[in-house]
């Protein structure tokens, strides 16, 4: 593409005002949804080129083991086997079952496989700890004391309160299930290497496959990488990495002379593509008569496999406020475990948090014989966002038949007959501010238009918000924007983690498409005798501001380029994006308490998220975040066994998650007009996935008037709750 | 997957001679939603598999003087809307429970009884009674949240995985048996056997054996009955305990009364002094409530599935009382 010169950047740059946005803020289905729905987008799972190879892992069957030998002569000479790569040589230790030790590739997947176990590897095995259990029943050498933390005088605290709640609560370790498995094809040409990845990080891989493949003796430059992404099956926080079988699967194509595609099987995604870390907590929590908060204590423990997993900070949302403070004091343990890697899962952390924060002042309120709803209401100023909360509280209350619905806990239990209905409520925040972005924008002379980003679509709507900018900024329809994303040789762009995506490429795109246009109205303005600031693009035309008589269309304007297409570009820009938001989520349920099932009935979210770019996709967001909330609400856990330290569940048969007829009825309502909109953007991924678990639970709680102390909340783990009280069993 | 013989024959006899007299050499193949995922897993690793799918005589639900014949092919799909199967709600609520329509449209009748366990331990590698190398049985120290809490004296722990076998018992129903020396028919109660050591398998099929089809006795016609099934999902999901109950009444009054549990043992297990405590009683919620109670009271809970002998008790006291509802 030719260059042009560009004018300086906007001094200052802004979001069309409400009664000036055509698309930004409406429902628009997403670009590429008829491409997904039949089938004709490629993911990197579908790409096949000629003469590839498929390549498998062989991976550690032992928890803790040293490797003592590695004899791959039988696999080496199995039909169609082409090339082997060892991730791992002997001596080295694997630390969970799942850990890659080589890759090999052969003309076809069950070639590959067979040879796959034909790989001899001999282990001394070390004595393995795979127990999700407390610090306590833990050996010294598996512990890290994270943090101790104090603010303020939590003893005064809990001599002042009237009420002092202590409970226990927690989760487990759970994985990511992305539709799509981790995995790439790669494909070299002389020295340069292409990539499709399924990743979360299209513009950032490159330098990761360079490096790691320096390390396996070849040499190859980030310049040399490029990375292919048009469209992603799901990351969820799993996906930023070139990981062992990346660089493998590189490592394959270049000594076999052949492309080669390595995509993880099912049971190794669950083994070794990641977890969520556990996180429990021993709580104790006081309050006044009245429900206002007075102290927070918290010794909290949890596992991410071999690290640490990031130390949490707890209370959650309720007493994040500096000011007024909740006196607190908080610590945390790692436990160190065998069972696999852990790796940021949508929102890290804070699930976990917010099930402990949540559920513990639930139960306060029920001890304080309060109404949660007020309860919570009352303690808002503890919150960083009083204001927002209240709102989204009385939001969710009215669409979920709160204040008509609601019982006290006991009175729920005497309902007639075995199902009893309950209804829980949860508070969840997260920052989401935009990443470093860059885009450009081409506009041709034949009026066609271009915007290009070095980032990815993870299924979230990312392609059609770029859509979206690019179109309003530059009056035109939807349509007549092609979005260009999933490839290292656009503009680079943010991983997209951290609900970083939609502010990031928002404003970089609203940025590079203002550029675009004001050189275009500069380059007609003469046309149209008047200066270009009194020009303006709209509904495919661009015209003198107040005056549509005196306009060209948009393709006649573009005409005037001549032959040398106008190219501009943006960046993220601060002024247009904003950080923090708040969310409300509340859950009905109901529980057969002779059989301990819990079903959702209705479960509503409330967020905020600033200026909403497609409500649509926006909306959904809301929706995928519920189901998987209530996934790992009811049904999700890795199971371990002490003994072998095997996974037992590394399968969708045993690791459940809802089908369509588990989920129950959806609602979501996203704020948005003054007080949000002129926030700027704000990311969506990741906050409404927060709060199902402790709504769902709270709703449990009240549904059986005890609480059911950890996720997920299974047929067992209810009624033990229900016996422990003396039972409705 | 393993490498194997691959054998289409379009008769029965033709199939028979295809098999080995000794399990794990050959597997019969039916509609491939166990048999190949325990072959991709090497769970399976026969050195030839031979495909049922083209013998005709397998097919059809048929009714005569003897009750009804429903052939071993018939799919779980066939069997939900064949009319004959409208007086068996037991059987129906089975067959509805495996909620997934690719497991109905594929999954058979025979497969059903003669799939394999689905213990994790089992499915992991460990064998059917799930022993380490040290010969240590890993189920009751391990997880055992599904398996078994009645007929777990060892050394086998898990749930039989059939939920067609505890209606069928409980209907009376028999299976006809083809085999290298003419064929046999056994009861279905003797179909499932508790495996003493790791060459035996959990059903009384010898391996150079065919199953050919199920009957249902024509008595069978005049029971109420039900299934009760608990499953944590609506989405396809393995029950966590079930009970299937047939009861011949006149009047209010139980004549006779047959309750089988299902996933709860190594086989469909028969809740004999259930059965005893309703005969001659007239059914109510409390009666049910109280045969629920008698069915579970030889259980004995492993370390995890205490809660599967209240889910077992709730399942027969739920399906005594949907039988006793629905006509015969
Ligand atoms: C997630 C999941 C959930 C499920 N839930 C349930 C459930 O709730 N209840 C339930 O009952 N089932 C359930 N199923 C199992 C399903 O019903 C069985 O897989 C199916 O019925 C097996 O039938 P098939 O014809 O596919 O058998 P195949 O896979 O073909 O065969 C299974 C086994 O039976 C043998 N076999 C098959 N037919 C014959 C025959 N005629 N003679 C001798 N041997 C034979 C085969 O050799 C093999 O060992 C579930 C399966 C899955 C994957």
């Amino acid at each position: 593409m030719a260059e042009t010169p560009k004018p300086p950047a906007q001094a200052t740059i802004e979001w069309p005002p409400a009664e000036r946005r055509r698309l930004i803020g409406q429902r628009i289905s997403r670009l590429d949804g008829p491409a997904k729905a039949s089938g004709r987008a490629k993911y990197s799972y579908d790409v096949n080129r000629p003469g590839m190879l498929h390549a498998k892992l062989v991976f550690s069957t032992q928890a803790r083991a040293r490797i003592t030998a590695i004899d791959t002569s039988v696999a080496e000479k199995m039909p169609g086997v082409r090339a082997i790569h060892l991730i791992l040589q002997p001596g080295a230790e694997v630390r969970w079952v799942g850990q890659e030790i080589l890759a090999l590739a052969a003309d076809t997947e069950e070639q590959a496989r067979d040879a796959a176990r034909a790989v001899q590897i001999r282990y001394e095995p070390l004595p393995h700890f795979v127990a999700d259990v407390p610090p306590e029943q833990a050996g010294a050498d598996r512990l890290q004391q994270l943090r101790e933390q104090t603010e303020g005088d939590p003893e005064a605290g809990f001599q002042q309160a009237d009420v002092i709640l202590e409970g226990e609560y927690g989760c487990p370790v759970i994985t990511h299930c992305c539709l799509e498995a981790h995995g790439q094809v790669t494909e070299w040409n002389e020295d340069n290497l292409t990539v499709w990845a399924s990743t979360q990080n299209v513009s950032g891989l490159a330098p990761q496959f360079a490096q790691g493949l320096q390390a396996a003796g070849i040499p190859v430059q980030a310049s040399q990488v490029r990375v292919l992404t048009p469209v992603m099956g799901g990351g969820f926080g799993s996906k930023f990495a070139a990981d062992t079988w990346g660089v493998a699967c590189a490592a394959l194509a270049r000594k076999a002379g052949r492309s080669v595609k390595l995509m993880l099987e099912r049971d190794q995604e669950l083994l070794a593509a990641g977890g969520r870390p556990s996180m429990y907590a021993r709580v104790r929590v006081g309050a006044k008569r009245d429900g206002i908060l007075t102290a927070w204590s918290s010794e909290s423990w949890g596992t991410g496999g071999p690290s640490t997993a990031g130390t949490p900070n707890l209370p959650y949302v309720i007493g994040a406020a500096r000011n007024p403070l909740l006196p607190k004091r908080s610590r945390h343990t790692a436990v160190f475990t065998d069972i696999g890697p852990a790796r940021a899962w949508r929102a890290p952390n804070h699930p976990q948090m917010c099930l402990i924060t949540m559920c513990a002042l639930d139960d306060l309120a029920a001890k304080l014989q309060m109404d949660p709803l007020d309860f919570f209401l009352k303690n808002l100023q503890f919150t960083e966002r009083p204001d927002v909360y209240r709102e989204e509280l009385l939001k969710a209350a009215d669409l979920i038949g709160w204040r008509q619905k609601w019982r006290p806990r006991e009175e729920a239990l005497r309902a007639k007959g075995p199902v009893k209905r309950g209804l829980g409520l949860s508070l969840h925040t997260w920052g989401g501010r935009g990443h470093n972005s860059n885009c450009l924008v081409t506009l041709h002379p034949d009026g066609s238009v271009e915007v290009a980003l070095g980032s990815q679509d993870l299924g979230t709507g990312t392609r059609t918000v770029i859509g979206i900018v690019a179109a309003e900024t530059l009056g035109l329809p939807l349509e007549a924007v092609t979005v260009k994303i999933g490839s290292n040789e656009y503009p680079p762009s943010g991983a997209s983690g951290g609900s970083t995506t939609v502010g990031g490429v928002s404003s970089s795109t609203r940025d590079a498409a203002t550029n675009a246009l004001n050189q275009l109205l500069a380059k007609v303005a003469p046309a149209l005798g008047v200066p270009a600031e009194q020009l303006e693009a709209r509904e495919g035309r661009i015209q003198v501001k107040d005056d549509p008589s005196r306009s060209l269309t948009w393709k006649q304007a573009c005409a005037r380029l001549g032959t040398t297409p106008i190219t501009a570009t943006g960046r993220t820009r601060a002024e247009l994006i904003s950080s923090g938001v708040g969310g409300v989520q509340m859950a009905e349920v109901s529980v057969d308490v002779e059989t301990g099932i819990v079903r959702v009935e209705k479960m509503v979210a409330v967020q905020d998220c600033g200026l909403i770019m497609d409500l649509k996709t926006a909306e959904s967001q809301c929706y995928g975040a519920m189901i998987m909330g209530i996934c790992y609400a009811l049904y999700e856990e890795k199971i371990m066994d002490a003994l072998t330290g095997q996974c037992l569940n590394p399968d969708m048969e045993f690791y459940k998650l809802a089908g369509i007829g588990d989920i129950g009825e959806l609602v979501v309502h996203m704020m948005t007009g003054p007080g949000y909109d002129e926030r700027g953007v704000i990311g969506l991924g990741e906050p409404p996935v927060i709060s199902p678990g402790a709504a769902i639970s709270n709703a449990v709680a009240n549904a059986i008037g005890v609480r059911v102390p950890y996720l997920p909340l299974t047929p067992d783990r209810v009624l033990a709750a229900l016996e422990a009280k003396g039972g409705a069993v | 997957m393993q490498a194997f013989e691959y054998a289409e024959p379009k008769t029965l006899n033709e199939a028979l001679g295809l098999l080995s007299s000794r399990w794990g050499e050959t597997e019969v193949l039916a509609g491939g939603t166990d048999l190949l995922s325990l072959m991709k897993n090497y769970v399976a690793t026969p050195k030839r598999v031979v495909n049922l799918k083209r013998i005709a005589e397998l097919r059809g639900i048929a009714e005569d003087s003897e009750g009804l014949r429903i052939g071993a092919l018939t799919t779980v799909q066939e069997l939900l809307e064949d009319q004959h199967l409208a007086r068996f709600p037991a059987l129906t609520t089975a067959a509805e429970g495996i909620t997934s329509p690719q497991i109905r449209n594929m999954g058979t009748v025979g497969g059903d009884l003669c799939q394999r366990p689905r213990c994790w331990y089992f499915r992991n590698g460990f064998g059917l009674l799930a022993r380490d190398a040290q010969g240590r049985a890993l189920v009751p120290e391990g997880d055992n949240r599904y398996h078994a809490i009645l007929g777990n004296e060892g050394p086998a722990y898990f749930v039989s995985a059939s939920s067609f076998g505890p209606p069928l018992i409980a209907l009376g129903a028999r299976v006809r048996i083809a085999g290298p020396s003419g064929t046999r028919e056994i009861p279905v109660a003797e179909f499932f056997v508790i495996p003493r050591n790791e060459n035996e398998r959990e059903i009384a099929l010898r391996p150079n054996e065919i199953l050919t089809e199920v009957i249902l006795p024509a008595t069978a016609r005049e029971l109420h009955n039900a299934t009760y099934e608990v499953r944590q999902r609506e989405f396809l999901d393995w029950p966590l305990a079930t009970a299937s109950v047939a009861l011949e009444l006149r009047e209010r009054q139980i004549r006779r009364a047959s309750v089988v549990l299902g996933h709860v043992a190594p086989i469909p297990w028969p809740a004999l002094s259930a059965t005893a405590l309703l005969e001659g009683k007239t059914l109510t919620e409390e009666i049910a409530a109280q045969a629920g109670e008698q069915a579970v009271a030889a259980a004995r809970p492993l370390s995890k599935n205490r809660y599967k002998v209240q889910l077992a008790r709730v399942a027969v006291k739920r399906a005594l009382l949907a039988a006793a509802q629905g006509g015969a």
